[in-house]
């Protein structure tokens, strides 16, 4: 039955497929994918959001799912997407290629992304990243050799008034020095998520030198009378 | 007594002046913030939301109408906070009456604009303001639900606004017959996946469908043919989120603050070259430099040791420090000064900065995040970034220079979407304030 399977996408490969898939199919059944029995219930919840004619506004989110339970997004696990939205694996693929968070290819176990944008910059990302790159001895791109960290460069990522920001598996450190990042990856390396936010002495982005607004419990205000 | 003052022949004019009460923007106080959970130091949970005024008389609003909720957000004047300021109320105005295909309310929260921090504490630490705010503006678009669109790297933050969203469900805020009002309306949760373009409410459209971040030709607009060929508005977190409180308080309260055609408050992010970056809501109007000594502490080395400022997130051309001095933080002042307000991110440069490798930095950004779609854009923003390495690096000629103008107006006004004009705002601001320090940087 798998042969005949096979024979029949071979052919269909043949005509309609580029060469790089045309490999890719056949390491499918050295990567079977499927989602796990948890994961297939925030499928059903992913699905339940939008219409049911509008399926393929999932994509995107079980494209997320389908990484957080791999690490990455193999190509059988963008075909196990196109069957549950039924459309084309060219859409799929399409939608994957376009966006930057999406990973085509197994990283370390531990995902490194500093900004480098304008406002990280001006306040010693290039720092950060070189004391990151001294302490694990990989450029941008790579992958330690114990296949504990992969280190990539990424855009602004919305924490500008904290920055420098170093992201670290999803979880934010912010107002990081080369100090404090020493000791994030020391903790990550023996696998211990330490805390994540604002690494100084502020909680979030309240000026460092004392709150100016919003000193104290603020309460409900008067409502126009005409309600 | 005061006939024999006017009389006076000299300083006459500033006598006469100082009799009339002068109007300084920026003295916003503590009761009249909306978002007062901005640092996250209260409960955000619905409990701690209600004790600080969210959900109150919600349902009294809803029955004054559609009609009168968009003629008070029209009367507050508020503009659209996502950076493009376009007035709110009238952009509500533009859906289509009558028509048989379900409505949408979309919330921008794809928060990607170098600089900008805002939405994110709004979505962390008070996003029961955003979730009335979507119960409110859907009622008065007669929309059938609400997609918050996240981008995708916000983890904690697209948790903390489920768990809002939940919460609204449980107390029956939300869903169906929302605040007692009859009204059945959902609201849901969308990620991004890291695309900067996906910020442009047409690419953001796109998106949500499944497909690649590609804006539309526009028109038609969103509000003709948005979210599955669906009547839609696509409105900033900011700005929904500004909406209950408009409402309770009243639209006059919001108009009080801020000069004409400028109005109400913003959430402010200060980054960069000042001694307490920071995030903070104050009056629109405010000098830019109250604001910076106010509340960020200063700038680094004193307020002589200013380069330049970026006004409103990276797509504003920057400002030098003879400009920052007067100018206001408004729509009209900051266009007047050849820049824009954007999404009031302010990023301060100051004179160890390197301005010429700065901007350049910006143009890898944009030949990064650009979609592709249309060839002004695609190309323009891969020689913009080559031209000003080279420049940066010292290896630059006059016809590289000319080259760089050349793709300014190339470039500027003839894409598909406003990511074209963003990428070349930076050189032409660039090249207006600092193109000394630019020819001094050429071989020839």
């Amino acid at each position: 039955m798998l042969s005949l399977c096979q024979n029949k996408i071979k052919q269909s490969v043949s005509t309609k497929l580029s060469c790089r898939l045309f490999t890719s199919l056949f390491e499918m059944e050295k990567l079977p994918f499927d989602f796990t029995q948890d994961n297939y219930e925030k499928v059903d919840n992913i699905l339940s959001k939008y219409p049911s004619e509008q399926k393929r506004s999932a994509i995107i989110p079980l494209l997320h799912l389908a990484q957080d339970q791999e690490g990455y997004v193999p190509e059988s696990a963008m075909m196990k997407i196109a069957s549950i939205v039924a459309c084309p694996v060219s859409k799929v693929f399409e939608t994957f290629t376009f966006y930057t968070m999406f990973r085509p290819k197994p990283v370390g176990d531990h995902v490194i992304e500093i900004c480098t944008n304008l406002s990280c910059t001006l306040r010693g990302a290039d720092q950060i990243l070189n004391a990151i790159q001294d302490k694990l001895g990989i450029r941008i791109g790579e992958t330690t050799k114990d296949n504990k960290f992969t280190l990539l460069e990424v855009e602004c990522q919305g924490a500008c008034a904290t920055a420098p920001v170093v992201v670290i598996d999803g979880n934010y450190y912010e107002d990081v020095e080369v100090k404090s990042i020493n000791s994030i990856l020391r903790d990550f390396a023996r696998d211990v998520v330490p805390k994540s936010g604002t690494q100084s002495k502020r909680n979030g982005p309240e000026p460092i030198g004392g709150k100016t607004t919003l000193k104290t419990e603020p309460w409900a205000q008067k409502i126009r009378e005409d309600l | 007594m005061l006939s024999t003052f006017l009389k006076q022949p000299i300083g006459q004019e500033r006598l006469v002046s100082s009799l009339v009460t002068k109007r300084f923007y920026g003295g916003l106080n503590d009761n009249n913030r909306i978002f007062t959970n901005l640092y996250g130091d209260y409960d955000s949970s619905v409990t701690g939301a209600m004790k600080r005024g969210d959900w109150q008389q919600t349902k009294n609003i809803i029955s004054k109408g559609k009609e009168w909720i968009i003629s008070e957000i029209k009367k507050s004047g508020i503009r659209g906070r996502g950076g493009a300021g376009f007035p709110t109320g009238l952009k509500w105005s533009f859906m289509p009456k009558n028509d048989p295909r379900p409505s949408y309310l979309v919330i921008n929260a794809d928060e990607g604009e170098p600089g900008t921090c805002k939405d994110r504490q709004i979505l962390l630490n008070d996003p029961q303001k955003l979730v009335e705010g979507c119960l409110l503006s859907g009622y008065a678009l007669g929309a059938k639900a609400s997609y918050i669109y996240v981008r995708g790297e916000f983890k904690k933050e697209i948790a903390s606004l489920q768990s809002a969203i939940d919460q609204a469900y449980e107390h029956n805020l939300i869903g169906k017959n929302a605040c007692g009002s009859g009204y059945d309306f959902d609201i849901h949760v969308h990620p991004g996946a890291g695309a900067y373009v996906c910020g442009e409410e047409t690419a953001l459209i796109e998106s949500l469908e499944g497909s690649t971040g590609k804006p539309r030709i526009k028109p038609p607009f969103p509000p003709q043919f948005g979210l599955w060929g669906c009547p839609t508005n696509v409105n900033n977190v900011e700005t929904i989120s500004s909406c209950p409180t408009i409402l309770r308080r009243g639209s006059s309260w919001y108009n009080s603050f801020g000069r004409k055609n400028n109005h109400g408050t913003k959430i402010f992010s200060i980054s960069g070259h000042v001694n307490n970056p920071c995030v903070v809501e104050e009056e629109m109007s405010i000098p830019l430099k109250t604001l910076i000594e106010k509340h960020a502490g200063g700038v680094r080395g004193g307020w002589d040791n200013l380069l330049a400022v970026i006004p409103g997130g990276s797509s504003c051309p920057v400002l030098p420090k003879n400009i920052c001095d007067n100018v206001l933080m408004d729509y009209d002042d900051l266009e007047k000064n050849n820049s824009s307000f954007g999404t009031g991110a302010i990023i301060v440069m100051d004179k160890s900065t390197d301005i010429i490798k700065s901007i350049a930095r910006l143009s890898k950004f944009y030949a990064h995040e650009s979609c592709g779609q249309c060839t002004p854009c695609r190309e323009g923003t891969i020689w913009v970034k080559s031209l000003m390495d080279k420049i940066v690096e010292g290896k630059g000629t006059k016809k590289d220079l000319k080259l760089l103008e050349s793709l300014i107006t190339a470039v500027k006004g003839n894409t598909i979407c406003a990511l074209g004009d963003a990428a070349v705002l930076p050189i032409e601001g660039l090249l207006r304030h600092f193109r000394k320090e630019v020819e001094l940087r050429l071989i020839d």
